[in-house]
């Protein structure tokens, strides 16, 4: 049950935490009502990897190159898989859409009046979300990754490790920030699928999603000197996937993954000042009507 | 059979009146499904720029593949725009015991399931894929023969029935169960089997794959015979291909029959 203080001012020390893991519970127990559903959902997900893994084994038996853009036919495979892990992290379904819902409908009016951020309250059930949805998934995600094994590389250093948990940190917060800033653009536009479905086609193309984008590297901007692989670099769609496996895999080492993780979490503080920003602006000419 | 084609016809007025009333939201749908196949296409494109064939001695090198890809993008769009809008509905009239109202209905449940509305939009990506197919023929050196034209749209609607047979199971699987909505992902990722040429599915666990893709659920069937038909020079083989395409055809179309009919005998309303 929640417990609702009136006086939002009068708070005792611990009283936020105490919200957020209220927060917290509440979704977790929303999410394990279709544990079923996810487990099922989870292997499901796992079958254009087959696809994939026999389409470049394919293209790999056709060439005589003995890999492709730095990448032999396994490390692709590993790397679909750790895209997989990424994405678990970084994509938010239904976020954007939930957000611009509530202010089409109204419902957003109540996180105006309670005492309860609305961003702080959409984090917290996200991660409550993916909390679940890890501890579902995880057995399924072991079993793949089991069977798969001998197409990763041997398990690389401590540092590297955390490195690639950071990265995965970072794009859980980077996508998050991102989607729920395209929510709020609800409040101007009330209807956003158009701008989501636009976000999501460059997402996927540019995240890394449908193959290592070290393989633009070859491709010209027309610009001497700079491929479409280093525009990308700049951008923040790669951390929402091609990043963390990328250093899983070796292929983002030294100075270099210390630059992309400070670009990443650079990425995170713009687009959390952004959905911030948006937040408030919106908020601020928002009306609602009845009851 | 003439009152079928009639009331399909008025079906087909209707969904296209109310998407022409709605045009904006009409183009929107047309550039989401063409935007997600340019990306799908660039991918291709992106692959043919590390290899010259999908394969090695398949035949399947840029154009002819390209050509496999149209075929695709032709069948799906059929199957996209006719079927799948109505059986998605099935779910939650199921649900909600909206499925009554169909069932009292002085005409045959499956079609009315299966026809009732139509996506007008998802013929966008069949006109793209039409003109990929002029593209892709014409850079091939090889000019079909005749033949390969009479027997190319008669394989088409074989890859059609097979999918429709498949949606319709699906949608029977819906009625026992109340609710599926992981069998209808369940569907996308196994038509995403369909996607590449059924050579790519080789060595000790590709070959069972294939086999059970083919004669179990037969979805390479679907693409991989009018494509290579099409884009390939038809030789003995070809023609075992073209016969097990059409018997796949007939008797997926007859198994979806029964067990629709099975499942709609099974159904019990949800409505008061």
């Amino acid at each position: 049950m929640i417990e609702t203080r009136s006086n939002p001012a009068v708070r005792w020390p611990g009283a936020g935490l105490r919200t957020w893991w209220m927060m917290l519970v509440i979704s977790l127990e929303e999410r394990l009502a279709y544990r079923g559903d996810f487990v099922l959902g989870t292997l499901m997900r796992f079958l254009p990897i087959v696809t994939q893994l026999f389409l470049w084994t394919a293209v790999f038996s056709a060439t005589s190159r003995p890999d492709i853009a730095g990448y032999s036919r396994n490390d692709i495979v590993a790397y679909y898989l750790l895209t997989m892990v990424t994405r678990a992290f970084s994509s938010m379904p239904g976020l954007s859409g939930g957000i611009a819902r509530s202010v089409r409908d109204g419902s957003v009016k109540k996180y105006l009046v309670q005492p309860v951020d609305y961003v702080s309250f959409l984090l917290a059930s996200r991660i409550a979300h993916k909390l679940v949805y890890y501890i579902v998934a995880a057995l399924p995600f072991a079993g793949v990754f089991f069977l798969c094994r001998h197409f990763f590389p041997p398990i690389p250093d401590a540092l590297t490790i955390t490195s690639f948990v950071l990265a995965l940190v970072l794009s859980f917060l980077l996508g998050f920030f991102l989607e729920a800033t395209l929510g709020m653009l609800g409040f101007w536009f009330l209807e956003v699928s158009s701008i989501v479905f636009g976000y999501m086609l460059v997402q996927y193309l540019l995240s890394g999603h449908m193959f290592p984008l070290d393989m633009l590297a070859g491709i010209g901007t027309g610009i001497p000197g700079l491929s479409l692989a280093d525009v990308v670099r700049w951008l923040p769609f790669e951390y929402t996937a091609y990043f963390p496996a990328a250093i899983w895999l070796g292929k983002v080492q030294g100075t270099q993954l210390v630059y992309s993780l400070v670009i990443e979490a650079g990425w995170v503080i713009v687009m959390a000042v952004a959905c911030r920003i948006a937040w408030w602006r919106g908020t601020r000419r928002y009306s609602a009507f009845g009851g | 059979m003439n009152r079928y084609a009639t009331i399909f016809a008025t079906f087909a007025r209707a969904c296209l009146v109310r998407d022409m009333t709605f045009r904006t939201n009409f183009i929107l749908e047309c550039v989401t499904s063409l935007g997600w196949m340019s990306m799908n296409l660039a991918f291709y494109l992106l692959v043919f720029t590390f290899t010259a064939e999908i394969g090695q001695g398949t035949g399947w090198t840029r154009e002819p593949f390209f050509a496999f890809v149209a075929t695709g993008l032709i069948i799906n769009s059929i199957v996209q725009a006719l079927f799948m809008p109505s059986a998605e509905e099935l779910t939650e009239m199921v649900r909600t015991g909206g499925l009554d109202g169909v069932l009292v209905q002085p005409l045959d449940a499956q079609f009315l399931l299966s026809m009732h509305r139509i996506d007008f939009s998802a013929f966008a990506n069949g006109l793209v894929g039409i003109g990929l197919l002029a593209w892709a023929l014409k850079s091939i050196d090889r000019a079909p023969h005749f033949v390969v034209w009479l027997l190319y749209p008669l394989l088409i609607l074989c890859g059609v029935a097979i999918l429709y047979s498949l949606v319709i199971m699906l949608a029977a699987a819906t009625i026992w169960m109340g609710r599926n909505q992981s069998l209808y992902d369940f569907w996308f990722y196994l038509t995403n089997f369909s996607r590449y040429p059924a050579e790519i599915y080789a060595g000790p666990w590709g070959s069972p794959l294939r086999a059970l893709c083919t004669f179990v659920i037969p979805i390479l069937l679907v693409v991989n015979v009018p494509a290579r038909v099409i884009a390939q020079p038809l030789e003995g083989q070809g023609w075992g291909m073209i016969f097990a395409a059409v018997f796949a055809a007939v008797a997926s179309l007859l198994i979806s029959r029964i067990v629709f009919q099975l499942a709609i005998s099974r159904y019990r309303s949800a409505s008061s």
